[in-house]
């Protein structure tokens, strides 16, 4: 299932452009998994009503007591000059910081209001950097809406963090991206294993162990959709070790080998290391591929996930790809994915949410990967959905994982057989 | 500004998109940022709806901003209208809209799109989902509702039920066989189910049911001055309410009290000697104004619960609650905030919760048990098997999922009479709620320091108790006794020590005068 590419894959392929009705989450989303990783970060959205009830549903239950996270709601007295919302943000986070000693960093967020009323998050955060330094850093970024889609949030948090990562000329690798700790710990361990140390991660789990950063750093990314990020390191002089992302044994292997390249690791040693693990990935992958060969995928815009998933599928699963739609398609980035995506699907950058559905249901793929708010009504409408919020909130990368990454894309598929003979007769949507 | 972390309730364009989810052949342009659209999640899958809110977002960007954002209004407006053909249409902003003043009322209102557009204002930084849906509501009936002929057989509206209301879709059933019951046939039920060309006819009902307060309290009043229909004023939830709501019925209509209690069961299972153990229960109820006032009255008078404090997370409900409030010689709690919700429920110490989804978690952190009586709502509050909260069934159903949380009646017994066994440990559960066995823990340690030192109690495995009286310690005899007492009233017995002491200037608490606060709290 791993045979070469001849062609260049889908490197050419011309893009379907599309703007109007977007069926995604802004970049506040991002919040839900960031805290969990920076286990002494609190994150202050400073916006509406919306964006706290946003966050609420996004996390689908909520985490007992007193999250690290919370929304400093604009009310009709601040839009309307009655009082500084400066001052009021300043008495917010005192009190707050004052309840929560833990806290070692703050992020205040941006939202679509506070970016329209042009409420300066930059500047409040350098004052209170001030104000409450060394105990607490405040840094500040934008989720919002208007700016960034969802998994985009994450990438506006890490490039926060750049600039304030110290300078060093070590040479070290940087690996880029919020995964849950259970996973990072594996790659490091297949890079320790491979001779390559010391690693740093980006976000540090805790605020004290921040990565520095200088021109003798490299940096691979763990995550499709950290333009931005990409940006302000190579900024800061590091430089960018292209490879494919690591979904699927063979995306973890192209990921891991492109490292051991650039760390001159003999084939021998990396071998060694990577066939045990490839081998069981391999394995897990053919239990749910024999249930997604020969079947086909549609892919909603999401998370800027879905084209190396889309490589991932079409690969190592059997399956046909025929749209995969991507919020934002940065080109660099995703060259090395995009060349190992047979040609042949349709590839779409934004949305237009109406005309997109007209085209998944004249497609009726066999499985339609989309957000929470079209999966329901697209089932009543006898397709098969996988739910896109899932590939993000849970653990996919990596070899351990991939078996699991098969798994998340077989289940409703086999659950739709296994229900088959109970098919409801719903109504008509409306 | 004020830092939220959890909220009861949604923005006010939320609450007009539950009304419009609820309709049919309506359509709701809102002028939207991308991200909005998350809210169509929470009807797709809390509510798990087969079809998607009928809800366009216009979706502009920063790009848009120094742009053409009414041209992009317009133009969503001309599509909605083109692919979905409604009925009518509503139009409205949301918060980030609210602020670049487009003026979506205006904007619709040029168009000519030949059918009728209702314009929403909703503000966003002062008022909340409640607010959203009882004013949509409001202004699709003042705009949609004409003069019509009354029916000639006496018939009613239903008016309150939305999408994503907890369990109005089943308390529909029950009222219409109510009024069914009397020979009174229902004219429309709206929003839910309702179509714009059904609310101009709502005029030829000959009165108004009103189900829920919070929804539809505006447009019942509009219909009462403007079509002459009265409305029903009490909510039949709990025995009590649903024969006061028949009565009310009789009233307005002249019709005889006519109902088949045979399905009834509530008053014989709350009597049945298994429920002696209900009686007394401390009760701490806490939700939307109307669910708390029903629930309020069931549990002291059908259930024989102590009610020993309530509250509503909705401003609009604090006049009623904090009355009825009075007349159960509580304190009423008028919050949405979340950690006063709890604190009070720390401090109070309930034996049960009758709450929201916020509150179960509250119970879950605090060791608790909770039924859920009101919205905030979660996937589970919409299950698939008929459970209304109204009429006879609906007393039914909750008597069950009251009595759900608890350890049973025959079962309290036999914890008290095997309570040093290993299987009737105190960390056991109740028996029908499944989880894992936990084995006793072998000798507390705390105890055992504790004793040492003379003693101050260790926490407890979940940290119910809030030290609020820390100048009083207790004895280790006193310590050790309290501990033989059965841990579903050690709370209690706990805490009326400590008030007792605390009242009597006692520091130190021996097992005399844990005796001594028992006889005088003895009921």
């Amino acid at each position: 299932m791993n045979a070469p590419v001849s062609t260049r894959g889908c490197t050419n392929t011309p893009v379907l452009k599309e703007r109007g009705q977007r069926e995604v989450f802004c970049g506040l989303t991002g919040i839900i998994w960031l805290h969990r990783k920076m286990q002494d970060a609190f994150f202050l959205v400073v916006g509406s009503r919306t964006c706290a009830h946003l966050l609420q549903s996004a996390a689908g239950v909520m985490i007992f007591a007193e999250p690290r996270f919370g929304t400093a709601i604009l009310e009709e007295k601040d839009l309307a000059g009655l009082v500084d919302a400066q001052t009021e943000l300043d008495r917010e986070v005192a009190r707050l910081l004052s309840r929560r000693p833990d806290i070692r960093q703050l992020f205040l967020v941006g939202s679509c209001p506070s970016e329209v009323i042009k409420l300066d998050l930059h500047r409040a955060a350098e004052r209170m950097s001030v104000a409450h330094a060394p105990h607490v850093r405040v840094l500040n970024y934008s989720g919002s809406g208007i700016e960034t889609t969802f998994t985009q949030g994450e990438d506006a948090c890490l490039a926060s963090m750049v600039p304030v990562l110290p300078a060093s000329d070590a040479r070290e690798l940087l690996i880029v991206g919020a995964l849950p700790d259970v996973v990072e710990d594996q790659a490091l361990a297949l890079l320790a294993a491979m001779g390559i140390s010391p690693v740093r991660c980006l976000p540090a789990r805790r605020s004290g162990d921040l990565p520095s950063v200088g021109p003798n750093t490299v940096f691979a990314l763990l995550q499709p959709f950290l333009g931005d990020t990409h940006a302000a390191l190579i900024r800061r002089g590091a430089r960018h070790i292209p490879a494919p992302f690591p979904f699927g044994a063979a995306g973890t292997t192209a990921w891991l080998q492109a490292i051991a390249t650039e760390f001159n690791v003999p084939q021998a040693l990396f071998d060694a290391v990577t066939a045990a693990p490839r081998a069981r990935a391999e394995k897990a992958i053919a239990a749910s591929a024999e249930t997604l060969s020969g079947k086909s995928v549609f892919f909603f815009p999401d998370s800027q996930l879905e084209i190396p998933l889309a490589r991932f599928l079409t690969r190592e699963c059997g399956m046909t790809a025929i749209e995969v739609g991507t919020p934002f398609l940065h080109r660099d980035l995703m060259a090395p994915d995009l060349e190992l995506l047979a040609e042949g699907p349709t590839l779409s950058e934004g949305q237009d949410v109406d005309l997109q559905l007209a085209r998944a249901r004249a497609a009726r793929a066999d499985l339609t990967v989309c957000g929470l708010g079209l999966a329901n009504p697209l089932e009543a409408e006898g397709l098969a959905t996988k739910w896109a919020i899932e590939l993000v909130f849970t653990p996919v990368h990596f070899y351990e994982q991939a078996g699991d990454l098969a798994a998340l894309f077989a289940k409703p598929l086999r659950r739709r057989a296994l229900l088959a003979p109970l098919a409801p007769q719903t109504e008509a949507a409306e | 500004m004020k830092l939220t972390l959890w909220t009861y309730e949604g923005p006010p364009h939320v609450g007009a998109m539950r009304v419009a989810t609820g309709m049919k052949g309506l359509h709701y342009v809102l002028h939207a940022p991308q991200g909005d659209t998350y809210a169509d999640l929470l009807f797709t899958m809390i509510e798990r709806r087969d079809h998607r809110p009928p809800v366009t977002y216009t979706t502009f960007q920063a790009r848009d901003l120094g742009g053409d954002t009414a041209g992009l209004f317009k133009t969503a407006c001309q599509d909605a209208v083109d692919r979905f053909k409604p009925e009518a249409l509503i139009v409205g902003a949301s918060c980030t809209a609210e602020l670049i003043q487009d003026d979506p009322a205006g904007l619709a209102g040029s168009m000519n799109l030949g059918i009728p557009v209702i314009a929403l204002d909703l503000p966003s930084y002062q008022r909340k989902e409640g607010f959203g849906t009882d004013e949509t509501f409001l202004q699709i009936v003042r705009h949609l509702a004409k003069p019509v002929a009354r029916s000639e057989q006496i018939t009613a509206n239903l008016i309150g039920p939305t999408a994503l209301g907890f369990r109005h879709r089943d308390d529909i059933v029950e009222v219409t066989r109510l009024l069914s019951d009397m020979g009174i046939t229902v004219n429309v039920v709206g929003p839910m189910g309702s179509r714009p060309s059904d609310i101009a006819r709502l005029g030829a009902a000959h009165f108004n049911v009103l189900m829920y307060p919070e929804h539809a309290e505006s447009a019942a009043r509009w219909l009462e001055t403007n079509l002459k229909q009265p409305y029903t004023k009490i909510v039949p939830i709990g025995v009590g309410a649903t024969r006061d709501f028949l009565a009310e019925v009789s009233t307005i209509t002249g019709l005889p009290v006519k109902s088949d209690t045979s399905r009834l069961r509530l008053p014989w299972w709350t009597r049945s000697v298994d429920s002696t153990y209900l009686t007394g229960k401390r009760v701490f109820l806490f939700g939307d104004g109307t669910h708390v006032a029903a629930a309020a009255r069931i549990a002291r008078d059908e259930m024989g619960f102590e009610v020993c404090g309530m509250g509503c997370f909705n401003r609009e409900m604090a006049r009623p609650i904090r009355a009825l409030a009075k007349e159960f010689g509580v304190e009423a709690l008028i919050s949405d905030d979340y950690l006063e919700v709890e604190s009070t429920i720390e401090a109070l110490q309930p034996e049960m919760i009758l709450g929201t989804q916020m509150e179960r978690h509250i119970g879950k952190r605090l060791g608790i048990p909770c039924a859920v009586i009101s919205a905030p709502v979660h996937v589970q509050d919409f299950p698939a098997r008929y459970s209304p909260q109204m009429g006879w069934e609906g007393a039914n159903v909750i008597f069950d999922t009251w009595v759900h949380p608890l350890v049973m009646g025959l079962e309290e017994h036999l914890l008290h009479m095997f309570r040093d066994d290993f299987e009737f440990h105190d960390d056991a559960g109740a028996s029908h709620h499944g989880g894992q066995h936990k084995a006793r823990e072998t000798e507390p340690e705390a105890a055992a320091a504790a004793a040492v030192d003379g003693g101050s109690i260790p926490p407890e495995t979940a940290p119910v108790l809030q030290e609020t009286t820390a100048h009083i310690i207790w004895l280790s005899d006193a310590e050790n006794e309290l501990k033989k007492i059965p841990f579903f009233v050690r709370g209690k017995a706990r805490r009326n020590t400590e008030k007792y002491a605390s009242g009597k200037g006692i520091a130190r608490i021996s097992v005399e005068t844990l005796y001594e606060a028992k006889a005088h709290y003895a009921r």
